[in-house]
Order: C-alpha cells, then sequence, then structure tokens
C-alpha cells in the first residue's frame, strides 16, 4: 500500500521548498504556530466525539458475565499445583470462571485457564497436546476420537458432560405476554414456511391470545455455533416434517435474518417487533425478554427453566462405551415438566495417557466441577445442573483418568 | 504522510562539511545491505502468503462437492463439503462499490474545503477530527452501527422504498436494516479519513503558479479548482480512493456485527442477506474443523487475489495519467 501511495504521485514526494510566496485569497502556507494552537481544540473535540461514541457502545454491551456466585470452597480437594490450560466452548465459559474463581480460592497451587476460543478450537489444541482438557458443545467425532490416540498415549479422548442449559425461544410480540409454541411451528417459523404471527397454526396453540398480523422476523446465528447445532437437533429430532434440513453448527434453514452471537440474536429480538430468536437463558433473562413456553406432547407446556433443562438431561440416554459418557438427549420426549431444547457441554480428555504433570491438578477440578457443590452454583447463571444420577457417573470417570 | 512534506533546510542553511567528516564507504554499504534486504523481506512473505494461501485452498477445493466459484451455499461442517464463494465475492464488490460512491465525493469536498476554501483556523481542527476518524477501531465502528445506525435507517429504507422502490434495486421488506447497503454505508464512514487526508495532501501540493495563472485569467474560486487543483489531484484522488477501496474490501469486524448475513444474493440492496469475505471467515473461524479451515482459506485467497487486481488496475490508471497530469512544478 505505501508503495502504491508513493507512486501515485510524484507531488507526494517532492518537498514544499518552493518559495513563491501566497499571494491568493487562500492561506497556503502552512503556520506551525497556528497549528499548534489548534491542535489542542481539535484533540478535545475529537476526544467528545470519541465519548459519544463509548456511550452508545456502553448501552448495548450484554450483562451476562459470571456473577458474584458466593464461592462455597467447602468440599474441594486440592491435587497437583501448577498451570492448567483448557481452552474450548464458550457456551460454559461463565460456568467454568465461576469454578476457577471458587477452586482457585481454595486452592492457591494450581492456577486454571480457560480460554473460551470456540469448541472447534478447543478441540484442536487438546488434539496437539497444548491443554489438559478441552470444552466443548458436542461430543468427538469418530475421527476425532481417532486422532486423540496419538495424544493419548495408550487410551483415547473420552466425553465427560459437565455444563447443561437450556435454550430459550425470544419473542417480541406487541402486546403478547405468554406464547405456546410446538417443534413443528417452531420448524416452520424457523424454515420461514410461517410468515405472519396471526397464522392459524400459531394461533390454534394460543387460544384467547390476540396475536397482531405482524410479519415473523426470524433472526438466526450468523457464525457457527454449538447453540445452533443443539436448537437443528432438536428441531430435526421432534419435527423432521417441518424442518427437512441437516442439524450442524452452520444454519442450513431457509431464509430468515442472523446475527453474530448470542448478544448479537438477542439484541435483534429485543430492538425488532416481531422477532423472534433461540439463544442460552441466561441472554433471555439479563435483556429482559419474553420466552416461548412448548407443547411437548405434555398436559401442559413446558416453560424454558433451569429445573425443567434438568429433568429433559435425566431423561437423556447414555451413548458413550467404558468411561465415555457422551449423552444422547433425548428430544422428543413428553415427560412432564421436561424441557428439550436443552444443551449439554462436556470436557473433553483422555481416558489413558494424560498428561502426567497436570493430570492431578485436572482430576480435581474436574470432580469438583462434577461435585454437588460445583453444579448447583451454577444455576444462579442459568445453566441446568447435571441430574445426580449423571453427575456421579461423571465423578466415576474422573477418579478412573490416568 | 506529513513527513513527506518535510522543508530541505539543511541544503540552504549549514555550510558543507564534506571533508570535515567523511564516514567512508561503510556507511553506504550498510545502508544499501538494510535497505535491499527490506524489499527482499518484503517480496518473502507476500510470496509465503501467497503459497500458504494456494496451497490450502487447493485441498479444499479438490473436496469441494459444489463448484467452488458459483455455488450458493457454504456448508464445510459435515463430510462432502458444499461451499462456494459466488455470494461473497458479490457481496464484498457491491458493499464497497456503495461504499465508494457515498465517500469519495464527500472525501474530496471535506479535502478541497480544509486545502481551499476554509479559513485556517477552521481547516486545521476539522483536519485533525477527521484524522481522528482513522483511529476508531472498527469494532467500535460495527457497535455504533449495529446499535444506532441500522435502527435509525429503517425509516429511510421504507422512504427509499416508497419512492424508488419500483427499481427493484433500492425494494425493501421490512424487518432490520441489516443490509449490504448499511454495511455500504457504514464502509463509506470507516474510509472516509484515509480517502481524505490522502486527497488533501495532493491538493495542497498543487503549484501555486497554476492556481495564480488561472486566477490571472479571470477565474472564480470554483473555476480555479476545476481548472488547476482538480485536474492535478486526479491521480492522487484514484490512489486514494484505493487505499480507501483496500480497507472496504477487507473490513472484517464491523461488517459481522452490522450485516445479517445469508447464502443468498437478493436482488434489493435493501433487504437484509448476503456476506463478504471477510465477514463470512470471521463468522465460520472459530468452530471450524480442518476442512472448514481450508475451505475458509481458500475464500481468502480469492480476496487475495481480488485486492491484488484492483491495485493493479489503480496502478494502470495512475501510470497513463500521470503524463497529463502537469506535474512540472
Amino acid at each position: 500500500m505505501p508503495g502504491l501511495l508513493s507512486s501515485a504521485h510524484p507531488s507526494l514526494r517532492t518537498t514544499t521548498s518552493r518559495a513563491v510566496p501566497t499571494g491568493g485569497f487562500w492561506k497556503e502556507s502552512p503556520k506551525v504556530k497556528l497549528q499548534r494552537n489548534n491542535r489542542l481544540r481539535a484533540i478535545a473535540a475529537g476526544a467528545l466525539a470519541l465519548s459519544g461514541a463509548f456511550v452508545l457502545t456502553a448501552c448495548g454491551s450484554d450483562n451476562n458475565t459470571g456473577g458474584g456466585g458466593a464461592a462455597s470452597t467447602g468440599n474441594i480437594k486440592c491435587d497437583g499445583k501448577g498451570q492448567l490450560l483448557a481452552s474450548g466452548s464458550s457456551a460454559q465459559k461463565n460456568a467454568m470462571d465461576l469454578w476457577t474463581k471458587n477452586y482457585g480460592a481454595a486452592c492457591k497451587d494450581v492456577k486454571l485457564n480457560y480460554k473460551a476460543t470456540g469448541s472447534g478450537a478447543g478441540i484442536q489444541e487438546w488434539l496437539q497436546g497444548k491443554t489438559a482438557f478441552a470444552g466443548s458443545d458436542s461430543a468427538l467425532k469418530p475421527e476425532e476420537v481417532a486422532s486423540s490416540k496419538k495424544m493419548c498415549k495408550g487410551g483415547q479422548g473420552i466425553n465427560l458432560p459437565m455444563v447443561g442449559g437450556p435454550i430459550a425461544i425470544g419473542f417480541n410480540v406487541p402486546g403478547v405476554d405468554k406464547l405456546t409454541l410446538d417443534a413443528e411451528t417452531l420448524g416452520k417459523i424457523f424454515n420461514s414456511d410461517i410468515k405472519t404471527w396471526d397464522d392459524p397454526a400459531i394461533k390454534k396453540l394460543n387460544p384467547g391470545v390476540k396475536l397482531p398480523s405482524l410479519k415473523i422476523q426470524a433472526f438466526h446465528r450468523s457464525d457457527e455455533s454449538g447453540t445452533t447445532d443443539n436448537f437443528t437437533k432438536y428441531l430435526k429430532a421432534a419435527a423432521p416434517k417441518a424442518w427437512p434440513h441437516e442439524p450442524g453448527k452452520a444454519w442450513e434453514g431457509k431464509g430468515g435474518q442472523s446475527a453474530d452471537g448470542s448478544s448479537g440474536v438477542s439484541s435483534q429480538v429485543k430492538q425488532v417487533s416481531g422477532a423472534i430468536s433461540y439463544f442460552e437463558l441466561s441472554y433471555a433473562t439479563a435483556n429482559s425478554i419474553k420466552t416461548v413456553d412448548l407443547d411437548t406432547g405434555a398436559s401442559q407446556p413446558v416453560k424454558a427453566t433451569v429445573e425443567n433443562a434438568s429433568k429433559a438431561i435425566s431423561e437423556a440416554k447414555p451413548k458413550g462405551t467404558g468411561k465415555d459418557q457422551a449423552l444422547d438427549l433425548a428430544y422428543d420426549t413428553k415427560a412432564a415438566g421436561a424441557y428439550p431444547i436443552t444443551l449439554v457441554t462436556y470436557e473433553i480428555a483422555c481416558d489413558k495417557g494424560n498428561k502426567a504433570g497436570t493430570l492431578k491438578a485436572a482430576k480435581s477440578f474436574l470432580n469438583y466441577a462434577a461435585s454437588k457443590d460445583g453444579q448447583s452454583a451454577l444455576k444462579e447463571l442459568g445453566y441446568a445442573p447435571l441430574p445426580d444420577a449423571i453427575a456421579a457417573k461423571v465423578r466415576e470417570s474422573i477418579s478412573s483418568l490416568s | 504522510m506529513k513527513t513527506d512534506i518535510e522543508p530541505t533546510s539543511t541544503s540552504a542553511g549549514s555550510p558543507p562539511q564534506v571533508s570535515a567528516r567523511s564516514t567512508g564507504r561503510a556507511g553506504d554499504k550498510i545502508f544499501l545491505g538494510l535497505s535491499r534486504g527490506s524489499g527482499i523481506a518484503l517480496l518473502v512473505i507476500m510470496a509465503a502468503i501467497a503459497g500458504f494461501l494456494a496451497y490450502r485452498a487447493s485441498i479444499a477445493i479438490s473436496k469441494d462437492e459444489a463448484n467452488f466459484l458459483t455455488a450458493f451455499e457454504w456448508s464445510t461442517g459435515s463430510t462432502p463439503m458444499r461451499f462456494g464463494i459466488a455470494v461473497l465475492a458479490y457481496g464484498t464488490v457491491v458493499s464497497s462499490i456503495i461504499a465508494m460512491v457515498i465517500a469519495v465525493p464527500i472525501a474530496v469536498g471535506i479535502a478541497l474545503f480544509i486545502s481551499h476554501y476554509a479559513p485556517r483556523r477552521l481547516a486545521t481542527p476539522v483536519a485533525y477530527v477527521i484524522d481522528l476518524l482513522a483511529a476508531v477501531p472498527s469494532i467500535v465502528y460495527g457497535l455504533w452501527g449495529a446499535l444506532f445506525l441500522v435502527p435509525h435507517l429503517t425509516p429511510l429504507y421504507t422512504w427509499m422504498d416508497k419512492y424508488l422502490g419500483w427499481t427493484g434495486v433500492l425494494s425493501y421488506q421490512g424487518g432490520a436494516a441489516r443490509s449490504l447497503f448499511t454495511v455500504g454505508i457504514l464502509l463509506a464512514i470507516m474510509i472516509l479519513p484515509i480517502v481524505t487526508s490522502v486527497s488533501r495532501e495532493v491538493f495542497r501540493q498543487v503549484p501555486k503558479m497554476h492556481e495564480e495563472a488561472a486566477l490571472a485569467l479571470g477565474a472564480t474560486r470554483w473555476e480555479v479548482v476545476r481548472m488547476s487543483v482538480l485536474p492535478f489531484g486526479r491521480s492522487g484522488i484514484i490512489s486514494a480512493s484505493m487505499l480507501g477501496l483496500g480497507r472496504a474490501l477487507g473490513e472484517t469486524m464491523a461488517v459481522a456485527t452490522v450485516l445479517s448475513p445469508s447464502y443468498l444474493i437478493n436482488v434489493s440492496l435493501l433487504d437484509p442477506g448476503g456476506g463478504t469475505f471477510a465477514q463470512n471467515i470471521a463468522s465460520h473461524f472459530k468452530e471450524a474443523n480442518d476442512n472448514g479451515r481450508d475451505a475458509l482459506i481458500a475464500s481468502g485467497l480469492v480476496l487475495f487475489v481480488i485486492t491484488l487486481l484492483v491495485n493493479g488496475a489503480a496502478r494502470m490508471i495512475i501510470a497513463r495519467r500521470k503524463e497529463y497530469s502537469g506535474t512540472a512544478a
């Protein structure tokens, strides 16, 4: 670029040593002194303009940082020392932050550092041996398990479910406070097959609710994300006719609008009248966005709450073998009070052949995370604690890591 | 840019001291080595980038089940990958053109105002504020765009739809104004400072003789600008615009924050949809697997090629203009 610039115009390189006195009405020759005086004024004006921009950005910042949960350090068993590196899923970042705080307060010898780089990057770094464990929104794929055998000497990568959470469907329809939808209508709304809020299919699920004749603005994530992955898995499992697309981290649906990140889509729902989107429950709570109750076929529509998500997780079937605790979520469950659009994120480590230097610390930390204290601390962050039966199995797997 | 117009006072001021302080040839050699080394390093770096992009891109393209240049989809998560860059190329080029159409006339206007119209006590602060705009990080522009600009553009788009909707290109169906046109407006604001300050420097270089000659012929102020300043500055404006275009083509975070991407080309520029290369890479990179990354790198290669072509075209235009610009000052 600089090359382009200097070759652009020969005069840029020439100097202003032209001695021609200015005679014109516009004063051309540079007056250094005057410039200096004005510089302060210009900086002040610029600072003013800038601070205006900052005020604007401050308005939109989301309030989703890990809350100051009271550290319950009673039952943490410390072990090992040094730095414990981990990276991956950003969906479990707030949980990790809270655990890191609590664990760090109890175990001063271990410094845990979890970077929310995204699941893909987290698994990558773990496979390269840079981190002790990875956080991931989905269980390892068979080819990833295969390549993990190189890193785990004598073993392979296993999935440990650790953080669950409901994915809420947030909506912004003027005059409507309570909305019930089922998988079929959700699939059609997000596939642009239902286009207005007073569609007969929505009316049928919401007798007595006055629905406006407003265009539906369905927002999805423009970036790849585990939230999209889980939401589309739900649509595919519970309403295969209305949702003909393959589930995945990237959105495959027809039409609709998109925005970057959970904070992006939730702020769109807040801004745009007629909008609907999906995001972690904490974003709905923080932005006071109303959420959809799901008609799952149970006697009552199910609200998106932490407890209802835990109930849905307990309906899940294990699909892993051996120490692998990967879960097969029951997206089409009809159990009373089970909210099926649920995300379970995993920690991924080797069953055998973990790095000797960090093994003790990793086991001790993961044990705390899966413990009753660790799990119940999550509730206030909008995460769903693992059901006791599953958490017990996870702890069993953790203590057998070697 | 300021450093280029240092007055050469040394040659006029101090007497020559050749014999007293001869440093021999060593300094010359070292300097030659350093500057030659920098030149070579630049070429090596460029070649390394191009080589890396081409290698990884070739891996991805060989696995692509769809047509890389014309497919309207981007699915790289599952094993038969299907992806194409048609939408991205269209979005990148269109949003940059919109940005140029808006920004260049305004930037030239500001530059003329600063260099030829404004009183000095006004011109200097205006110039500084413009330069400060260049220092705002692009993510801040993005947040400003998403939270302030987008809601405020909706009435404008509704108005445009009412009177210009028949064109198809400017029709608007409602919804959040997160379209390529919005991106163009935001990019225009972002490239304004660079185009303005380069143009301003060029306009300052217009030989006084030219302007005075025009004045002597009885030209008005506008005629002076038209007859002597603009012709002299034309190639400078072009190179300034190319610098701006470079930034617009590669802008990432601001676009990713403001645009509502999709893998479809909308006829209307006001309706949400489309995408750009840089935005697409930013959106997909974090969660992409190995194959997905190679696919993104392949799209990066296309952007690299487009940028090279644009720069080459700019150089050709400038080279042709040079002879007519009358830079004999």
